[in-house]
């Protein structure tokens, strides 16, 4: 990645509660990063760890319980002008996990992948807005005449090419992909990874890549995130990350990858992340840059030991 | 590893019927299942390879059937097993599934006590004090701490790890001599999945089951399986043991599928996919099922169903481009990182 970086989106100590005001359940417990104009950022954890809910809360499905969300200098959370509402409804997409699951089985793909322009481009003519889901099919290469047949007519990998063409006729800058490969087969799941980062060099975009699956993470993302239990753990770039991990629930995740090499086979009893292993009595860990772009949370001590690690590389 | 067959599928044609056409999903198929390995079958959805398995327990939908061919176990044919009464001899008892959501393969209304308990009455004849001995033993041996509460608890009292755990107790409460495997991690987290992997591999020594893997995800299959049995459109087209199809694959379809593993993507660049999409099972197949996907297709692909050919005794594929008249083509370049472990 080049050197100089546009800021394009600013997560700073989110924190998103679900339940009763009284007994809440912290899903998601002071979380910050940046994101960059034109990067991968992933994010990955394990399910529960509130990988999910920092995407949704982001695009503001979710209403956050503090932080705040910084979109091109702006503030996008909480109580915004209907503008500013609209803007980043239009440049702030999602593209969903479960294909089958996140179209509507009713309307045709016509009005699945227009249906966005209802709300933000009502003066659109009959014309105008066919030609644009013609475009936004032809560019995920589906046929235009498709626009016309209903969403059980397609396999999972089509499916979610609606899905992105969904996303890509609102001109997005910024798009949350939440899993969006994790129900598809091997062989369609690079057919869409390709047609993502095809669509990223062309336009521009700007992706979150939320999953649980590392081999592919490392295959797309530029930067990675590790999330666990509603705070994150480690953050770096990818190639870093994977070879110099420093935070032990980093290396868990890590190790426990398969890999697809039966000479590489791991035999003995998997490792596992013992929370145990930090002392936070005293010293409460902190989120800290340990290198230049390299954050990993711990406690002085921790972060000592990290900094000789790294010395000694 | 002494190779005695301990199941031998000969000749299996399975048949569906849908919406009244009638859909072929497994094509003469003949395997044989070897006492003690670990056999993992690869395939995308639609390949067969669930169905292949639901044939040895009679587990098949009421829509399909076994056209012909023979599913030989213990000097019985299963393929002519028609009644419930047969196959509750063999299913669980002799053959044990494990599947892949753990979350529906459990009675939300039992304790998962009383769900053990259930399998060995109805299987080994256990009843008071000695079933439940046997089902706090098998609780143990997957590895669950406190069997004597956790017993009384209901599923979703349970992790998704910890109730694949219960599944898999299950399974073997009754000591089955072969553990079918349905994507036993799919729906579990990296973690997690290493965890069960782990289990699993330690029963199969305790128990000394033979098992039956069926994924899609080729890491899980590098790491658990002896041989490895790839499926497409219904059909196996290469087998042979784990290294010999990771490292020396011979059908085309088989290096599609590993060199579109994101393992060997280079950043920046297209990662390989296959193009078109799978056959259509409702028509008959002429040829190789993979031929109009693959770039290497020879006439002949097209005309007539390639027989195995043999690479080593213990690995055969189904492509033409072994014959010794057919050209020489070289497996894809990336295909040697995975030898060497590379972007692993």
């Amino acid at each position: 990645m080049s050197e100089k970086k546009e800021l394009l989106l600013s997560v700073k100590d989110m924190k998103v509660n679900f339940g009763s005001r009284r007994k809440p359940f912290h899903a998601v417990r002071g979380v910050s990063f940046d994101i960059y104009k034109g990067e991968t950022f992933g994010l990955v954890g394990e399910s529960g760890s509130g990988k999910t809910t920092i995407g949704r809360a982001i695009i503001r499905i979710y209403e956050m319980a503090g932080g705040e969300v910084i979109f091109k200098g702006q503030k996008i959370n909480g109580k915004i002008s209907k503008e500013l509402d609209k803007e980043v409804t239009r440049k702030m997409q999602m593209i969903f996990q479960d294909p089958m699951a996140s179209l509507n089985e009713r309307a045709k793909v016509d009005y699945i992948v227009s249906e966005g322009l209802y709300n933000v481009e009502k003066h659109l003519t009959k014309e105008q807005r066919k030609e644009k889901v013609d475009a936004a099919l032809s560019d995920v290469g589906l046929l235009p005449e498709f626009a016309s047949r209903f969403p059980h007519e397609f396999s999972g990998g089509q499916r979610q090419r609606i899905g992105i063409a969904r996303a890509l006729i609102m001109q997005p800058e910024f798009i949350v992909a939440d899993e969006p490969i994790s129900a598809l087969d091997v062989s369609i799941r690079a057919q869409v990874l390709n047609l993502l980062s095809e669509l990223q060099k062309k336009r521009g975009l700007t992706y979150l890549f939320i999953s649980h699956d590392l081999s592919v993470m490392r295959f797309i993302c530029d930067r990675i995130a590790v999330i666990h239990k509603g705070l994150l753990m480690e953050l770096a770039d990818t190639e870093t990350l994977f070879r110099h991990p420093l935070h032990p629930y980093t290396k868990a995740l890590l190790s426990a990858v398969p890999m697809p090499s039966p000479d590489h086979r791991q035999d003995g009893p998997p490792l596992v992340y013992d929370e145990s292993v930090h002392d936070y009595s005293q010293d409460q860990p902190v989120w800290c840059e340990i290198e230049p772009g390299h954050f990993v949370l711990g406690n002085q001590a921790e972060l000592d030991a990290y900094r000789k690690i790294i010395g000694e590389e | 590893m002494k190779k005695t067959p301990i199941l031998s599928v000969q000749g299996l044609n399975v048949k569906f019927s849908l919406r009244g056409k009638t859909l072929h999903a497994i094509r003469d198929v003949s395997l044989d299942l070897y006492k003690g390995e670990t056999l993992a079958i690869v395939g995308e959805s639609g390949s067969g390879k669930s169905v292949l398995t639901k044939t040895f327990m009679g587990l098949m939908d009421t829509n399909g059937w076994i056209d012909s061919g023979s599913i030989w176990y213990e000097g019985k044919d299963l393929a002519q097993y028609k009644t419930e009464k047969e196959w509750l001899a063999i299913r669980g008892k002799e053959i044990a599934m494990v599947l892949q959501d753990p979350m529906t393969s459990l009675n939300p209304l039992k304790t998962i006590g009383a769900q053990i308990i259930e399998a060995l009455k109805l299987h080994q004849h256990l009843e008071g004090p000695a079933a439940h001995q046997r089902m706090i033993e098998t609780l143990m041996d997957v590895g669950i701490p406190d069997p004597e509460r956790r017993a009384k608890q209901y599923p979703h009292e349970f992790s998704g790890g910890m109730r694949q755990r219960v599944v898999i107790a299950i399974a073997i409460a009754c000591k089955p001599k072969i553990l079918i495997c349905d994507e036993p991690t799919t729906a579990l987290d990296v973690t997690i999945q290493a965890q069960i992997l782990h289990l699993i591999r330690e029963l199969v020594r305790k128990y000394d089951l033979t098992t039956v893997y069926i994924t899609h995800d080729l890491g899980v299959v590098a790491n658990v399986a002896d041989r490895v049995a790839v499926m497409y459109a219904g059909d196996i087209i290469e087998i042979g043991e784990s290294r010999e199809v990771f490292y020396d694959a011979r059908h085309p379809y088989t290096w599609a599928l590993l060199s579109s593993l994101p393992q060997l993507g280079v950043k920046g660049e297209d990662l390989f996919s296959i193009k078109g999409t799978p056959p259509n099972l409702f028509l008959e197949i002429k040829g190789d099922a993979f031929a109009p996907r693959n770039p290497h297709a020879l006439k002949i692909d097209f005309e007539e169903r390639p027989p195995f050919f043999d690479v080593s005794p213990t690995h055969k594929a189904r492509t033409w481009l072994l014959d010794p008249r057919a050209p020489k083509v070289d497996p894809p370049q990336i295909l040697q990182r995975l030898r060497k472990g590379e972007g692993v």
